[in-house]
């Protein structure tokens, strides 16, 4: 099968470039509105990763970090799921990449000061090639909320950054995970960006008992979907490349 | 809106927040994490073509540089070919044509060496001037920005550029150009970007 452009996103499920309730984005989004573009064999083309990249190592951050024989403070999760396209294809080796606070809700960085401690075992970030299938996994330490300056008392519910690069600069894309059950969700300004509830829902990650170690980890579950592409019908080729 | 094919939809966005260094730039984050860290050589030692640097600052609608932004290039080689397999052509060994860059925390210059591109095949036959694509993430940033940075002395080849003609507001279209310039015997290009306002950047939605 010949392919051709990725599908158009649909930027109503997407947080729109201002929102006031996230008071960062007032002065950091574009006024005019985006030009569009048919896609070109610069979009439809992106990075390729491959095992030389990166090492086994990288994806367990309960170890990528820690002092032999030690472990990061913290609830031992895994983190798991597969990436697809919106048509339902696996997207195999592509990369995620994640990075998160500590389970006392510090992350690694010069620029954070909040309170809570840095764990000396903990680094915060992973990162993993999906296999054939799209399948990924992280194994980590539940993340904890933490307070940010937006309102005076804001805080963020526990979340995994993830960044995925799919096969094409059209499929780029940078979200959060959230986990099942947090009360912070429903308040937070940065999740209430996105306005539609079944989008938010795609973003929080279900307990998931059947891929939980007995005595050892609970599992989460989070699948992500990047843009779907058209089959080509002859005369509508992507021409040029 | 109705939904009434069965097609998947896509993960929406979320900010990459302060501390995407932390995943994507662990050395600027201020610690070392992995052998390799991806992004730093966008050109590689045996790629053909000119030698070039990029360099440039991120402001905001106030004017104020933008100090916590990551951007990242895609780009073809000197021959116009990108290092994928949907790109005719190959790529010299260690080509990759991508990079991470990251603003200094002081200042929010940015900066990166690389190779000048060459023409593009463009849709229906048409030629792209030389250009590197450019997508920008940040605090405050929901979802990421596309853009493109053109090269002023190839004044010819943007002229006839499928993309910049396409932008109606002519004036606009200067704001995709980077200015060249000499530094110790290397080109250097300047490209501002600008977020928000009159002279705001021309972004894409690709
Ligand atoms: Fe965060």
């Amino acid at each position: 099968m010949t392919e051709a452009e990725y599908y158009q996103r649909d930027r109503g499920r997407h947080p729109p470039a201002r929102d006031e309730g996230y008071k960062t984005s007032v002065a950091r989004s574009p006024n005019y509105p985006l030009i569009s573009l048919e896609n070109s064999v610069s979009e439809i083309t992106g990075p390729v990763f491959g095992h030389g990249d990166i090492d086994p190592l990288d994806r367990d951050l309960l170890k990528n970090y820690a002092k032999h024989g030690e472990s990061p403070i913290g609830e031992r999760i895994i983190v798991h799921g597969r990436v697809r396209d919106e048509n339902a294809r696996p997207v195999p080796n592509t990369l995620v990449e994640i990075w998160q606070a500590n389970a006392g809700g510090r992350y690694r960085h010069k620029k954070d000061t909040y309170l809570a401690p840095i764990d000396p075992n903990f680094g915060g970030c992973g990162r993993t090639l999906t296999d054939a299938d799209g399948y990924f996994y992280f194994r980590t330490v539940k993340p904890g909320a933490y307070p940010w300056r937006n309102g005076i008392n804001d805080w963020r519910p526990a979340h995994i950054h993830v960044s995925v690069f799919g096969h094409a600069w059209t499929q780029r894309l940078i979200t959060q995970m959230y986990f099942e059950g947090d009360p912070l969700i429903a308040t937070c300004p940065i999740v209430n960006t996105i306005r539609d509830k079944a989008a938010i829902g795609q973003l929080i990650a279900p307990l998931d008992r059947n891929a939980s170690i007995p005595l050892d980890s609970l599992a989460y579950r989070f699948d992500i979907v990047l843009r779907g592409r058209r089959a080509t019908l002859f005369e509508n080729r992507l021409e040029g490349n | 809106m109705t939904r009434t094919l069965d097609d998947l939809q896509e993960t929406p966005s979320q900010t990459a927040g302060p501390y995407v260094h932390i995943g994507l730039a662990p050395g600027a984050a201020g610690f070392d994490i992995y052998e390799r860290e991806l992004g730093h050589d966008i050109a590689g030692p045996n790629a053909a073509g000119e030698r070039i640097r990029i360099e440039g600052i991120v402001m905001d609608g106030t004017g104020s540089p933008v100090k916590d932004v990551l951007l990242e290039a895609w780009q073809a080689n000197a021959a116009g070919v990108y290092a994928h397999p949907e790109s005719p052509g190959a790529v010299e060994g260690g080509f990759r044509g991508w990079g991470r860059v990251i603003t200094d925390f002081e200042t929010g210059e940015w900066g990166f060496d690389t190779v000048k591109p060459g023409p593009v095949a463009g849709r229906n036959g048409t030629v792209q001037a030389p250009h590197i694509n450019l997508w920008i993430v940040a605090r405050g940033i929901n979802l990421g920005l596309n853009t493109r940075l053109y090269f002023d002395d190839e004044a010819e080849a943007n002229a006839a550029d499928p993309v910049l003609t396409l932008i109606e507001w002519e004036r606009r279209r200067a704001t995709l150009i980077a200015t060249r310039s000499e530094r110790g015997g290397t080109p250097v290009y300047r490209f501002d970007i600008t977020l928000q306002g009159g002279a705001e950047t021309v972004f894409f939605d690709i």
